[in-house]
């Protein structure tokens, strides 16, 4: 196990690496970057003094080296539309963002385990048959069209909750769903045919010759077994779900980095895109090293390889 | 041996689909007595494995349904039972084996997790305890190192070891019916001896009664005292082992016999059965076997064929025994 674990964080370091190389050369493709911050009518010896002092002059892999140990100690450079530091501006958006996921994780944990499993042993009852259309709407409707349906509904015509912006509790209400929604569905549909499969197994009927109480049979013996493939998709969607929060924090006014993000492409803040970019893509990196733990965790056979 | 343990009347379990009825257990009727073994053979698909899971109400819902008939256990109806008691029956006084030792175990908990689970149903014992007693369960199947295997998970056994453990899950209960579907079929035939070995072993120790499913006669003539054969849904024909195998006397019987390849007699051709056997939801309205039967006659066709007793607890469904 430990082997196991030991090996997947050596391979997440790596991609890391490559990641990193990746958005270092995208960055340089978009251009020089001084060519933006000079006036048009610039001497090219201004130019050229300006492109020294940013240490653009240098060999590109002594420029990775400078840009790979700053990224390393937090330093992403100056927002070029602020002229703040961008690890202040992550500083300040990152945790938002953070309450946000979690909240619909949140939501997602507390629906889609449940109704699945129980969509699956009560296979064609009305609860699997509302099951079954509130996953079908989860997936097909647009995120952002369902965030504003609920801020039309739920904001502007019954007043309940608030439509954008953070403070208490309520505000969490609306984003955290339209982001859970999605989840739910995909989550849900997915245990619920990994469950059938595992109830029809021979060990859960031998679960059942023993004697077991059916609460047991079902959450103990198939949903374990049932979570495996869950599991292994979850850090498909919990990658999508980063940048599915672009649509929402922009639809409800969220100040997280799915926001910051937006608006940095909008003002052409390359700093901020690429600092961005990369912390989101070190997310994804790390939840699905955090996915692969926890599968091993999930299944011995994987453990013991 | 008199002292009967199971009796099966009248059994029927059909499985409901649009298209229609299923007959896969259509009027079975047996009875099982301490310390004996009833092999229940037939082909694949003839309803045995239905039968067994019939015993126990775990036929698959909610598709499949018991519909009519009695299972008796030691006298008590178990079709009448609630589902909470029948769990209380279910691995303490009917226990199973079933076919495949490779699926039949949890892949993701250990087996020291689920043989302990087997033992803790039936008494509230701190769970080092009952770890103990799961070790000796697994010394008494003859499961080498048995303290440390309780440690493993199922993929690092061997399929013999996974039937052992399997056996060993299907015994904690001490119960008073083991009933064995194809326990051997999955493994390779050494292990399928010493694996039938053993369950005779431990059936002489606790004078269990033992339904053996299987259909290799091999294994009903070393094992069986008694043998039930079933065909499409219904059981054909019923006696001792030694009067089965000498005398059949159900033209079905007869035939399967005559199937068996011998190894003291040089042939060529091995006999087969002509034809196949009815599909479970068109049975013919007569004798299920007319259709392939040798000696069919008019009445075959119009009406099934009562059990006719031939000798000392030996009979058969024929009309032609009749007379």
């Amino acid at each position: 196990m430990y082997r196991y674990v030991a090996r997947r964080c050596l391979q997440a370091l790596l991609a890391l690496l490559v990641l990193s190389a990746v958005v270092f050369g995208l960055v340089r493709l978009t251009g020089d970057p001084t060519l933006l911050m000079l006036p048009e009518d610039a001497s090219a010896e201004d130019i050229a003094r300006l492109r020294r002092a940013l240490g653009l002059d240098r060999p590109l892999p002594v420029q990775y080296w400078i840009f790979l140990r700053n990224a390393l100690q937090g330093d992403f450079g100056r927002s070029i539309r602020g002229q703040v530091p961008v690890r202040d501006l992550i500083a300040e958006r990152f945790p938002y963002s953070l309450r946000l996921a979690a909240a619909s994780f949140a939501i997602t944990l507390l629906l889609a385990v449940p109704l699945g499993v129980l969509a699956a042993v009560y296979k064609g009852s009305w609860l699997d048959r509302l099951a079954q259309v509130v996953a079908v709407l989860g997936q097909s409707l647009p995120m952002f069209w369902v965030g504003i349906l609920l801020i039309q509904v739920f904001a502007v015509q019954l007043r309940l909750l608030p439509s954008g912006g953070t403070g208490s509790v309520a505000h969490y209400v609306l984003p955290a769903f339209t982001l859970g929604w999605w989840l739910v569905a995909g989550i849900m549909r997915l245990l619920r045919s990994s469950m059938l499969e595992v109830l029809d197994s021979e060990f859960v009927k031998l679960a059942r010759l023993k004697g077991l109480s059916e609460a047991r049979v079902i959450w103990k013996h198939a949903l374990r077994n049932a979570l495996i493939p869950v599991v292994t998709f979850g850090g498909i969607y919990l990658a999508v779900l980063i940048t599915a929060a672009i649509l929402v924090e922009t639809v409800f006014a969220w100040p997280g980095l799915g926001r910051l993000v937006y608006e940095a492409i909008v003002f052409r803040d390359f700093p901020v895109v690429q600092a961005v970019v990369l912390l989101t893509a070190a997310l994804v990196i790390v939840s699905s090293l955090v996915v692969d733990i926890l599968y091993a965790y999930l299944d011995p056979r994987i453990r013991y390889g | 041996m008199a002292e009967a343990v199971l009796e099966v009347e009248d059994l029927h379990t059909y499985f409901f689909n649009r298209r229609g009825v299923l007959k896969a257990v259509d009027g079975v009727s047996f009875t099982l007595y301490r310390g004996e073994t009833l092999g229940l053979v037939g082909e694949s698909g003839c309803g045995k494995s239905m039968t067994a899971l019939s015993i126990v109400r775990l036929v698959p819902r909610p598709a499949a349904r018991i519909v009519r008939g009695q299972v008796r256990l030691r006298g008590e109806d178990l079709l009448a039972k609630s589902e909470r008691e029948m769990r209380q029956v279910r691995g303490r006084r009917i226990a199973m084996i079933l076919q495949d030792p490779q699926a039949s175990l949890n892949p993701v908990f250990t087996i020291g997790n689920q043989l302990v689970e087997a033992f803790a149903v039936q008494r509230r014992w701190p769970r080092r305890r009952l770890w103990t007693l799961a070790a000796e369960a697994l010394r008494h199947v003859k499961v080498p190192e048995a303290a440390r295997r309780l440690y493993d998970f199922p993929h690092q056994l061997s399929g013999g070891m996974k039937q052992r453990v399997v056996g060993a899950i299907a015994l904690a209960g001490a119960p008073e019916v083991l009933i064995a579907d194809e326990p051997t079929t999955a493994l390779d035939v050494t292990i399928q001896l010493q694996f039938l070995r053993l369950l005779k072993e431990l059936q002489a120790e606790t004078q269990m009664a033992m339904l053996f499913i299987t259909h290799d006669f091999g294994i009903v003539a070393r094992l069986c005292d008694r043998v039930a054969v079933m065909y499409a849904g219904r059981i054909v024909e019923q006696g001792p082992v030694r009067a089965v195998f000498r005398q059949p006397a159900h033209p079905y019987t007869q035939a399967l016999m005559a199937s068996v390849p011998r190894l003291d007699v040089k042939v060529d051709t091995l006999a087969t059965i002509e034809g196949q056997p009815p599909a479970l939801d068109a049975l013919p309205e007569g004798c299920r076997f007319a259709p392939r039967c040798p000696y069919v006659e008019r009445r075959c066709q119009q009406a099934y064929p009562p059990m006719v007793p031939l000798q000392a607890d030996h009979a058969a469904a024929c009309w032609r025994l009749e007379g």
